[in-house]
């Protein structure tokens, strides 16, 4: 199974839906409208040949460049039976960072769903659980987002002149 | 056929305090004997969360060996145990958890807080890390070092022991270590 014909597979059913294809490093990527992205997990999870069964990784980017479509959400699938494994991203608004989540075709994306909330603010829709995970439960900012200075200015006990503020 | 000792023939004793003897007692000071007992046989509580741990376990291994110090018996439970050795980064989400695990301990009780994560939050000026155990409980020793040598650990044991030989029977009940437990919010 090349990358090829899951492109083409991909394409047979959803057409121009998809875009952003690209393969750095060889690992085929595809970019989804954000309302598609458990179709299309479905679609690659029950496909006979294309078995993407196994969720390696779910995370966000934070691109502040990118005004309207901000936060990508991005999910890594591996195909265990083939060896194959391929990228897919999910642009959102900052403002109305809604996802909707694929806890139920992928158990181990509750927890990762879990720690995307709680790094970058992303509100997966149909989570049994959303709250913090990593982080203390009182914090009310989302520390990965790039909008913070590196180091608190508010700290008056570090001497600033050694700590280079 | 035995062979003679080759090393570790220059073994240091502990004097005993002075006192008056007799045939059969001896009356002394009796701070000066609680606090030999209480200095050579402190049992610590390793509490350790990363890098520093891995030291403190070379410590107490047989080259550094702690236990000729009279930590033989690391004690896990906050409830039987002298000195809390806190090594490694707490995060502020653990800090609460520290907190409670040294409410737990008994007086007399002691705080080292090896490696500079422990000490001040190291290099890690972070949202997420505690900058100092200081925040959250009193520490009597700061052994600094990223990880502090065994050697270091050694000698903030030592620093301990110190303190304990010096603190006397009564200081646990005065107003002073009152206040300073009611600045961290411990009754």
């Amino acid at each position: 199974m090349t990358n090829e014909t899951i492109k083409q597979k991909l394409t047979e059913k959803f057409g121009d839906q998809l875009t952003g294809w690209q393969e750095p490093y060889g690992m085929l990527t595809f970019t989804a409208p954000k309302d598609l992205n458990l179709k299309v997990l479905q679609f690659l999870f029950d496909d006979t040949e294309l078995r993407f069964q196994f969720l390696t990784d779910l995370q966000a980017v934070h691109y502040p460049d990118r005004k309207g479509e901000e936060l990508a959400v991005v999910y890594h699938l591996h195909n265990l039976i083939d060896n194959v494994r391929i990228r897919f991203k999910v642009f959102t608004d900052m403002n109305k960072p809604d996802v909707f989540s694929v806890t139920a075709l992928y158990q181990s994306a509750n927890v990762m769903e879990r720690e995307t909330y709680d790094f970058f603010g992303v509100n997966f829709v149909g989570h049994p659980n959303l709250i913090r995970i990593l982080n203390v439960d009182e914090m009310d900012y989302f520390p990965m987002r790039k909008q913070y200075p590196v180091e608190d200015q508010l700290r008056i006990d570090k001497d600033d002149e050694m700590f280079g503020r | 056929m035995s062979r003679p000792v080759q090393f570790n023939n220059h073994v240091k004793f502990e004097g005993i305090p002075e006192g008056y003897m007799g045939e059969g007692f001896m009356a002394t000071n009796f701070e000066k004997v609680v606090s030999l007992a209480r200095k050579n046989s402190i049992w610590p509580l390793p509490f350790a969360t990363s890098c520093c741990g891995i030291e403190f376990m070379a410590t107490a291994a047989s080259h550094y060996d702690l236990a000729r110090f009279g930590a033989e018996r690391m004690s896990f439970s906050p409830r039987q145990c002298d000195l809390i050795l806190v090594m490694g980064t707490i995060a502020k989400k653990m800090g609460p958890i520290l907190r409670q695990v040294y409410l737990q301990m008994a007086e007399p009780r002691w705080v080292m807080a090896v490696g500079a994560c422990a000490s001040s939050g190291g290099i890690f000026d972070t949202y997420s890390v505690l900058q100092g155990i200081d925040q959250v409980i009193p520490v009597d020793v700061y052994v600094p070092g990223c990880p502090p040598r065994p050697e270091a650990i050694l000698d903030g044991f030592m620093k301990i022991q110190d303190l304990v030989n010096a603190e006397g029977l009564r200081r646990r009940h005065s107003d002073q270590y009152k206040e300073l437990l009611a600045g961290y919010g411990i009754q």
